[in-house]
């Protein structure tokens, strides 16, 4: 890897750890007083033992090999990888792969809030990475996936579909929290929900442009769609609820804006010109409805995970079949419907994605009912009510 | 007229102000509030150090209602905020010498 490339990827890397703090600050805000310091503990523990994983074992079964659907054992504890090969290229890759790994798990965290064992969750996080994360990881990334032909520059399906669609059967067998939905459970700290928004945005761009592996024109150009498409999502979210609830809310704009950056994820390094609006203005628009789902259909997704990260992340991935542009890039991946590749590719983003969430629902399901069935997911009537701050780690965040 | 005033588990939040409304009053002021009662403390944990907090949260209710209804307000707040639990709260009961609608004017009955 080149001097430039190296030094890019591995500051993107940086922005990417950075994420997931500012995860933890935008769902613990969202959270109630008495729970924030649990929300923060969930996102934090993914950094403690996703990076162990990723080292031991996880990097290796997602990338090493050239199997369709798993890696293989060859860089166990990464043995072999050295730093004089690539100007130390891999390594940096590593890393940066090792923080979407983490980010992943804590996504599904805001699902789960309020209501969770820690020592449950303890144990999902590395395992549903090794078999959840990991081979959709290679599905998509070097798997029968991304062969077929289907795009996923950053992790549209790969991370946000799949936590999206996680959170959903997570919460299936966790069950609703007391008093949902009709308390209303508003956030404690809408200020802590507008820091974290802006760290996400902030290592947003370590994320979509950073999965360039190169400081390139296609860095450039992912770089200028995360900016774009977030502001689109931000600001057509907030006018559809000015419009239908009467006042533009902080809420919206914070949850406007994630949704477009979890939109434009799978498609950054694909799209130019006025796609990252539309991609961005259609995730926005739906997005905002979505979130309405869960009181429908009576599912209790407490931070709106499903509503943001599965259905934002499958906007992003099926207009891709739209918007691709390979020309712009001079690239050698597939034409979207505007640009006369008929509807080949939107079949494959379709394919890709309804892989990955059959899979996700299925194991996931199966993990979160283990648990529940040995040691249990659920934290008892009195520690709920109590909150888990307190409950769960002897701490409380206010005094 | 009486004040009554309620120390409750905060949890008992919502429970509490639905059956009062349910028991006819309209009316309440609620505050967030610390102290301890025979349930005492608890003790959190930084960087190892054990620490007692002896103040921990509350919810106080304050209600002002005519003498006929108190009883029956006293059982609802008694049912709504019970778990059982030490810690559970208290309710006491004082007289209201005047009362006054500060919109209106109004004073007495006709105020609450």
């Amino acid at each position: 890897m080149e001097p430039a490339s190296l030094t890019w990827v591995l500051v993107s890397a940086a922005l990417v750890l950075f994420m997931t703090p500012g995860l933890a600050f935008f769902y613990g805000g969202m959270d109630r007083g008495r729970n924030v310091l649990n929300m923060l503990m969930m996102n934090l523990y993914c950094v403690l033992i996703i990076p162990v994983v990723w080292m031991v074992l996880g990097y290796s079964l997602s990338q090493g090999g050239s199997g369709n659907w798993i890696g293989n054992f060859d860089w166990f504890f990464l043995k072999d990888i050295g730093v004089l090969e690539d100007n130390g290229g891999q390594l940096a890759t590593i890393a940066f792969l090792g923080m979407f790994a983490a980010i992943t798990p804590a996504l599904i965290s805001g699902a789960v809030a309020d209501r969770m064992k820690f020592s449950a969750w303890a144990i999902f996080v590395p395992v549903w990475s090794l078999l959840v994360y990991v081979p959709v990881f290679k599905w998509v990334y070097g798997g029968w996936l991304g062969d077929r032909g289907s795009l996923d520059f950053a992790g549209g399906t790969a991370i946000h579909v799949n936590a999206g669609i996680a959170a959903l059967a997570a919460v299936l067998v966790l069950g609703k929290r007391k008093g949902w939905p009709q308390e209303g459970h508003p956030p404690h700290s809408m200020p802590l929900v507008m820091i974290g928004t802006g760290i996400l945005w902030f290592g947003w761009f370590g994320f979509n442009a950073g999965s360039s592996l190169a400081a390139s024109g296609q860095a450039a150009q992912a770089f200028m769609n995360t900016f774009l498409a977030a502001a689109a999502a931000g600001l057509v979210w907030v006018i559809t609820e000015w419009l239908r609830d009467g006042k533009p809310t902080n809420l919206g704009a914070a949850s406007g804006i994630v949704s477009g950056l979890v939109a434009i994820t799978p498609a950054a390094g694909y799209v130019s010109g006025g796609a990252p609006l539309a991609i961005g203005g259609i995730a926005g628009l739906v997005c905002c409805y979505a979130v309405k789902l869960k009181s429908k259909a009576g599912y209790d997704d407490a931070l709106d995970v499903v509503g943001v990260h599965l259905v934002g992340g499958l906007v992003g991935s099926l207009l891709i079949g739209f918007f691709a542009n390979p020309e712009f890039f001079d690239g050698s991946f597939g034409e979207g419907l505007f640009y006369g590749g008929g509807a080949g590719l939107l079949g494959e983003q379709a394919l890709a994605n309804l892989a990955a969430m059959v899979w996700s629902f299925i194991i996931t399901f199966g993990i979160m009912l283990v648990l529940k069935k040995t040691i249990g997911v659920r934290v008892s009537p009195q520690d709920e009510a109590d909150g888990l701050d307190y409950s769960q780690h002897a701490e409380s965040a206010y005094h | 007229m009486k004040l009554i005033t309620a120390i409750i588990k905060p949890f008992k939040l919502d429970e509490v102000k639905e059956a009062l409304k349910a028991a006819g009053v309209t009316g309440m002021t609620v505050s967030e509030v610390r102290g301890f009662g025979r349930q005492g403390g608890h003790s959190e944990t930084y960087r190892g150090a054990e620490y007692k907090i002896d103040f921990v949260p509350k919810v106080r209710f304050e209600i002002v209602v005519d003498d006929n209804v108190v009883e029956s307000v006293i059982a609802s707040i008694k049912a709504a905020a019970s778990t059982g639990k030490i810690g559970d709260g208290k309710i006491w009961v004082t007289s209201v010498d005047r009362l006054v609608r500060i919109r209106t004017g109004e004073e007495g009955s006709s105020a609450i």
